[in-house]
């Protein structure tokens, strides 16, 4: 118990106090405090227990860069929120907390036995103990680990809440107001120039608001920009990532420090996009590096600093500083003024700014040069140190109950880098700083390295008589990287930073490395031997800082995700109580059950319908394109497989598109409407892609045809009328169009009217029956849908689904492109080679269809399967060999790519790709499945009527 | 996210109005059948892949629906210029 609040000092509203819990134990803080000063103030040191030794731990920083003191948020059902840093987190009225990593209690830690048995743990050790025996990880060592190791709790419900997002436009966007942030707006304010000023924070200032003497400048200069019309402030919001031209990617905040929540959105997520950029985000002070630097109560300078300014919170009664850097020995001026008690500086430095040493003995501070924290007594709390002179002799102890780090700063270059900025090597500074820039966006301020905290002396770790190698010193305090670890790492031969990164996990955690980047580097360099700039600097990634799934999802979740399309006759299927399955973006009807019938009755019923009367199928999914222009005919001759210019119109042709390389793409059958017109019909999920794939050879390679595409897939309604009553159920609703066999034979369209609407009717069939398609304006599909299916009423019309649609067409062997077909199929490996036009000098993929492989034996053809045991339904993707006695692994044949139970038949059917399938015909194969391997013969793939002579009804 | 010029639209637009499109100014032979199979493979699947000048394709697919071409810098992501398709390489 060492901190306390401070009178008089600080930034938090002492008349309003506000209640928070935290580990169930309830405390009182001010408004305007965060979970950490409020917990400091109390006394409170112990925040959390380290990842992977379970150390006890304080907090080290008062920003976003805090590695240690990470809690979780509760606020009700689906509001647990891991891993926030408690020097972030403002408290409301009622805040609940809780500390993370730690069992049964933060105090009594089970999993601390981890860092007693430190020595066993050392960088790679997961790589290098747990790999033997190899079936031994998934089962005992990672359910093992994931126990011990790993931060907060992943939340377990669905999170409730709503996020916004927003496009914003400017001309200037500055990161950051602190006073060069504040400085670069107030620039602006005079200008024409939109701005936008962001910050991550509760309020405005930055590093000001630590600094009381700074308090009327920044009063005054919030007022003026707050009074700015062409200035837009947005606070508690995170500028995240730094995107091409100047796109800027941030999240704001809008509930968490509400003790209300309200029934806003949590947070709204800003994609800005800005002419110019400013970063000013200023510079994070480094630790320095010496044993004993994680125990609670040690903590940055800068930091102790800001509680006790900005927050009102003296950390210690009695605190000493370890500094590298003279900003350290400014900060602790500024408390002792302030009324705290230092007890002591000790610098590394031999000699330092006379002025500091004039300063201190003002204050009555003991100096101790050339020295070195060595060791830090207490396990949850500080309770003295122990220095030596750099060479080791001298050691005393003193009594403190907070020590604080100066190791020099930080410039805070993520998004400067986001941006592919180039960064430049300062030695005095022992920093990288930015250098030239890759977009319009320049550093200001401490970002840029210009501060005026003095200088200071870069030490990859400080001085100590102890043995290194059995010391820990904490270099990543979030993911428990030690400096032994780093030189580990360089001595098993690993030389680039960025494999040294990923062996010790250095810079990996929530924080990434903000506060241990620079001490890591320095420390390889010196285990390598060579120049900093030459060991390199880990890539920076969005985000800045961690943010939530929710804010960068927004609305796209659950029924949102993704746009579900609907056709015209989606709605009598609803009430007519359809299953659907989503096929692309579309939502089909899968099947229509009746009462208590399963899937499997209702596709055997739907299935025979169609065989033995008619069915009613909503085939307007299907992917259309209006081909139009004097060159039609030879587009379409040049795109797919099969001939087009002597296609008469009023005649319909299945056709055939192959990529470039060969491999079946697409299929569909059109109609030659006119000379110059045709309706081309795709798959339903291939739509986008042809239309896209035909624009690009019309745009790019053929730009002498005379043609025009355009999209007509959600223009027309397709009503699938099939089997043998089809022509009588129409007959009665058409009237310009003779519908006899002979008039309207398979594979024509005609342009008529249906109870009085304009229709292009196909006789197609993509069941093997007598069918129909009927063609409408989108806006009548669902109107002659209606009709057409009262006019079927007399004759049993049976509405059906994809899943039906599925089995009749496996039964007449017709193929799904991208289900039978996988992108490594030909035409003729498929067996559709007929549908090749042999004369023709050349179509898309043609030359492709003589490549050595495309002619080698031993492809992969598609055949159908017959089960010896006509009940099995094999499973489609199930694995095909010849000889199931074989030693594993087995050679594969291949798979199968469809299986259904075939009612019309009496017994299930499958087609499948096998190596060399078209000379297997007969032979019996092996389909190994859970629990027992099927014998199937090989057979063709037409299984029903192989005549064809149903078409022609 | 890019900022695109479109050459028939004459705006700069975000990328997501465009699809990529592949390596620019490779011309489909007059009549493949001519070309050996080694001819064939290098039309179909080899690409100069360069670090810095990338002449590349770009559909306004969400936007005119045109293609065109452009020069990007693999290594910084900047667009050089785009022009309109059939011009000549620059």
């Amino acid at each position: 118990m060492s901190g306390y609040r401070m009178e008089g000092a600080g930034r938090p509203d002492r008349s309003q106090p506000v209640r928070f819990s935290f580990d169930g134990e309830s405390y009182q803080g001010y408004a305007g405090d965060t979970l950490a000063s409020a917990l400091l103030a109390q006394g409170v040191t112990l925040f959390g227990r380290s990842f992977k030794y379970h150390r006890p731990r304080g907090v080290l920083g008062a920003g976003v860069e805090e590695p240690n003191a990470l809690v979780s948020v509760i606020r009700g059902p689906g509001r647990f929120t891991p891993n926030v840093r408690a020097t972030s987190v403002e408290i409301y009225e009622g805040l609940e907390a809780v500390s993370q990593n730690r069992w049964p209690s933060l105090k009594t830690d089970v999993g601390s036995i981890t860092d007693r048995l430190g020595m066993f743990f050392p960088a790679g050790f997961y790589n290098k103990t747990f790999m033997w025996p190899r079936s031994f990880w998934e089962k005992v060592y990672e359910p093992a680990i994931r126990r011990v190791a790993g931060l907060g709790d992943a939340p377990t419900e669905i999170d409730p809440d709503r996020y916004a997002a927003t496009y914003a436009h400017c001309d200037l966007l500055i990161v950051g107001a602190g006073p060069a942030g504040i400085d670069a707006a107030l620039e602006a304010t005079g200008t024409r120039k939109r701005v936008i000023l962001i910050d991550e924070q509760n309020e405005l200032g930055g590093g000001a608001l630590s600094d009381p003497a700074l308090n009327p400048w920044l009063e005054a200069s919030v007022r003026d920009l707050r009074a700015a019309p062409n200035v837009q402030i947005l606070t508690r919001c995170t500028a995240f990532g730094f995107y091409h031209d100047n796109f800027v990617g941030a999240v704001e905040r809008l509930t968490e420090h509400r003790a209300d929540i309200g029934d806003g959105p949590r947070e709204k997520l800003w994609r800005i996009r800005a002419g110019e950029v400013v970063l000013a985000q200023g510079a994070i002070e480094r630790p320095l590096v010496f044993e004993g630097n994680d125990t609670p109560g040690v903590m940055l300078a800068s930091a102790a600093r800001a509680w006790l300014l900005r927050y009102g919170v003296a950390v210690g009664r009695k605190v000493v500083l370890m500094a590298s850097h003279d900003s350290g020995w400014r900060d602790v001026f500024a408390m002792a003024k302030a009324g705290m008690s230092v007890a002591a500086i000790v610098d590394v430095r031999g000699t330092v700014d006379q002025a500091l040493l004039d300063s201190a003995a003002q204050l009555g501070i003991t100096v101790h040069l050339g020295s070195s924290v060595i060791g830090v007594s207490g396990r949850h709390a500080v309770s003295g140190i122990e220095v030596a002179a750099n060479d080791g002799g001298n050691r005393r102890k003193i009594a403190c109950d907070a020590l604080l780090m100066a190791g020099g700063w930080t410039p805070t270059i993520h998004l400067w880098s986001h941006s592919k900025g180039t960064i430049a090597w300062r030695d005095d500074l022992g920093a990288y700083v930015p250098d030239k820039p890759n977009e319009n966006v320049r550093c200001v301020g401490a970002c840029a390295g210009k501060w005026d905290f003095g200088s200071g002396v870069v030490v990859p770790a400080l001085p100590t008589p102890r043995d290194p190698t059995r010391i820990k010193a904490f270099v990543d305090f979030q993911n428990d990287v030690t400096a032994k670890d780093i030189g580990l790492a360089v001595r098993e031969g690993f030389r680039s930073i960025e494999h040294v990164k990923r062996y010790t996990t250095n810079g990996m955690a929530t924080d990434q490395g903000k506060t241990s980047n620079l001490n890591g580097l320095q420390l390889a360099s010196t285990a390598l031997g060579r120049a900093v700039t030459e060991v390199g600097l880990t890539t920076f990634r969005p985000p800045y800082t961690p943010q939530t799934f929710g804010a960068l999802a927004g609305r796209a979740k659950d029924a949102l995700f993704q746009p579900t399309r609907k056709t015209a006759i989606d709605g009598w299927a609803e009430e007519n109580g359809a299953v659907y399955e989503p096929v692309a973006q579309w939502r089909r009807a899968r099947y229509f059950p009746r009462g208590s019938e399963d899937m499997h009755a209702a596709v055997n019923r739907e299935c025979l319908a169609v065989r033995e009367g008619v069915g009613i199928f909503d085939a307007s999914t299907l992917g259309k394109i209006e081909v139009v222009g004097p060159d039609a005919a030879e587009f379409l001759n040049r795109m797919y497989t099969n001939p087009w210019k002597q296609l008469q119109p009023g005649r319909c042709r299945y056709g055939l598109l192959l990529k470039e390389d060969g491999f079946i793409t697409d299929d569909g059958v059109a109609g030659r409407i006119t000379d110059d017109r045709f309706h081309v019909t795709t798959t339903t999920g291939g739509a986008a892609r042809v239309l896209n794939m035909m624009e690009d050879y019309l745009q790019t390679e053929w730009p002498d045809l005379d043609v025009w595409l355009t999209s007509t897939t959600e223009q027309w309604s397709v009503i699938a009328l099939q089997g043998p009553r089809a022509r009588d159920v129409i007959a009665p609703l058409v009237d310009d169009i003779d519908l006899s066999a002979e008039a309207f034979p398979h594979m024509a369209v005609r342009l008529g009217h249906i109870c009085g609407v304009p229709t292009r009717l196909f006789r197609v069939s993509f069941t093997g029956e007598l069918g129909f398609e009927i063609n409408v304006p989108a806006q009548y599909g669902r109107a002659i849908w209606e009709r057409v299916f009262e006019a079927g009423r007399p004759h049993g019309i049976t509405p059906y689904g994809t899943e039906t649609m599925h089995v009749l067409r496996a039964e007449k062997g017709y193929i799904i492109v991208g289900q039978d077909t996988d992108g490594t199929v030909t035409p003729m490996d498929a067996g559709i080679d007929w549908a090749i036009g042999k004369k023709k000098p050349d179509f898309v993929g043609k030359r492709s269809l003589s490549r050595p492989d495309i002619v080698a034996p031993g492809r992969k053809h598609l055949v159908g399967l017959l089960t010896e045991d006509p009940d099995v339904v094999l499973d489609e993707g199930a694995q095909i060999v010849a000889d199931p006695s074989q030693a594993v692994p087995m050679t594969m044949l291949g798979h199968v790519t469809s299986s259904y139970w075939s009612a019309s038949l009496g017994r299930s059917i499958a087609m499948a790709l096998v190596a060399g399938g078209h000379e297997r015909m007969g032979e019996t194969l092996h389909i190994p499945m859970p629990g027992t391997t099927h014998r199937a013969v090989v057979t063709g793939t037409i299984f029903f009527d192989p005549e064809g002579s149903r078409l022609n009804g | 996210m890019l900022l695109i010029h479109c050459p028939y639209c004459d705006e700069k637009r975000p990328e997501i109005e465009f699809a990529y499109g592949g390596e620019a100014h490779i011309a489909r032979p007059h009549d493949p059948s001519t070309l050996n199979d080694e001819e064939w493979e290098g039309h179909l699947f080899i690409r100069s892949n360069p670090r810095g000048r990338h002449h590349e394709r770009w559909r306004h697919i969400h936007g005119c629906g045109r293609f065109f071409n452009a020069v990007r810098d693999t290594v910084t992501d900047k667009f050089e210029t785009t022009y309109k398709a059939g011009e000549p390489r620059r």
